[in-house]
Order: C-alpha cells, then sequence, then structure tokens
C-alpha cells in the first residue's frame, strides 16, 4: 500500500500547483488514489513481483496522470454500474466510478499484459484567468 | 491520519465517534471490526459519528455498506450522524444517500432508533 500513498502525495503535490480550487484538488487526489488501489488490488493482486509505475505531468492546459499496472488486463465495460439499484449494497465495484466521476477525461490501453489508465483533469478558464491576473500584478509591481 | 474509533453509550443506544480516514489499509479495516464485534454481541442499535472522518474511500464507502448490510442481516441497524461536506457529497454521488438513514443532530438520531 506504500506505492498507493506515494501516488496519493505525488497527486496532491501536482494539483496543489495549479489553480485548481480546494475541492477539484480533492478530486484529482482521490481519482489518483483509486486508480493506484485499482492498480495494486485489481491489477497486479497484490503480487509484490509486479510493479505499478505511475507519472504527473502539467502541461499548462491540463493535468495528466497515468498509472500503470502487470496485471491480467480489464475490459472497463464489463464492470457492473454501482449506481444500478441491485448494485448499491454491493462492498466493491465504486472506484472506477469515482474516478470517471472527478476526472475529465479517463482513457484505458490494454499492455498484455497489464493496463495504462491516463487521468486527465483540465486546467479551467478560470484557472488560466487567475494565472493572467497574477502575472498582470506581478507586471504592475 | 489513521482511523480511531471511540465507543459510548446513549439511551441504550451504541455511539461509535470515528476520526480520522475510512481508506483502504487505513481504518476500513477497524471499521469493520468494531462493527462485527458490536453485532456479535448483540448490540442492536448503532450509530456511526462520522463528524471527525474527513476521507472516505470506494473501500470505506463499501465497508459502510457492509456495516449496513451485516447489521440488517442481523435485524440490527446502523445509522450516520454528522457528515462533513467531503463524505456527505461522495455518498450522493454513489447513490449511498437513499440507502443510509442520515442525522444531522445526535439527539434525534438517539430517538429515531425507538
Amino acid at each position: 500500500m506504500e506505492s498507493v500513498s506515494q501516488v496519493e502525495a505525488a497527486a496532491g503535490k501536482l494539483a496543489a500547483e495549479t489553480g485548481l480550487d480546494e475541492d477539484e484538488r480533492f478530486h484529482v487526489t482521490m481519482a489518483a488514489r483509486e486508480a493506484a488501489v485499482n492498480a495494486v488490488l485489481h491489477g497486479n493482486e497484490y503480487d509484490p513481483a509486479k510493479r505499478v509505475t505511475a507519472s504527473f505531468e502539467n502541461n499548462g492546459k491540463a493535468l495528466v496522470i497515468t498509472i500503470t499496472d502487470q496485471g491480467k488486463g480489464l475490459d472497463p465495460e464489463t464492470l457492473p454500474d454501482p449506481l444500478a439499484r441491485e448494485n448499491l449494497l454491493r462492498g466493491t465495484g465504486r472506484g472506477l466510478f469515482l474516478i470517471r466521476s472527478f476526472m475529465d477525461e479517463v482513457h484505458f490501453r490494454q499492455l498484455h499484459p497489464g493496463t495504462e489508465l491516463t487521468l486527465v483533469k483540465r486546467l479551467s478558464p478560470a484557472d488560466k484567468g487567475s494565472i493572467k491576473m497574477l502575472h498582470r500584478d506581478l507586471d504592475a509591481g | 491520519m489513521a482511523l480511531t474509533i471511540a465507543s459510548r453509550e446513549v439511551d441504550g443506544i451504541t455511539v461509535l465517534d470515528l476520526s480520522g480516514r475510512i481508506t483502504l489499509g487505513e481504518g476500513s479495516v477497524q471499521l469493520r471490526d468494531a462493527i462485527r464485534g458490536l453485532i456479535g454481541k448483540g448490540t442492536k442499535s448503532i450509530l456511526l459519528n462520522l463528524g471527525r472522518v474527513d476521507y472516505i474511500d470506494s473501500s470505506g464507502l463499501g465497508e459502510l455498506v457492509s456495516a449496513y448490510t451485516t447489521a440488517k442481516n442481523q435485524q440490527a441497524e446502523v445509522k450516520l450522524l454528522n457528515l462533513t461536506k467531503r463524505v456527505h457529497d461522495l455518498l450522493q454521488l454513489t447513490k449511498l444517500y437513499t440507502v443510509f438513514d442520515i442525522k444531522d443532530d445526535e439527539a434525534s438520531a438517539i430517538a429515531s432508533f425507538k
């Protein structure tokens, strides 16, 4: 679980360096954590010989977080809908739903073996506006 | 911060004051053990005070659901008290708000068990 904490901390640091508001930073951090948990638990199935890798990027337009496992692979379309009445009382199956709810884009890529999950959080126009405002203030000073 | 659980009795109702995170590896097992321990001793009414729980992940949500179903299967009842905004939003997003009996006030929560 150490890798999960590392991913969570790195995502939190990445989000903190943007103009995202507190709720959005929380969403990015939680989505990254859920993706890391999925990679360790469902992807690698706790196999210590298998690795989870993570990369974090702020390209100026979006935060891009990529989590990769070495498991058997995952078809996200086969997962049950956690909001369906018959699934509400299930103890598991909400992680990917939360990731999709919190991020702007979620992409899967099968690696044979393994799954690469890419999470994208766009930096909103409001954020860009606040950055420009900051620059103006600095220029004026 | 890991989860801490303090238990107290109010008018025959067991109140668990939870503080910290309920996540995989940091609280979900403690919560499961606490609930199963109470149900195993025959406790029928459990109020989970989440007022100091600032973070629940999908595993933690699953643990809350498990607490609810474990109790129901033993003719017991688990209710939730004092949700933080984050936890409230998560329960709404996942539609678990429709499953749990959620209270904002301890006195009325205690009275609701009778």
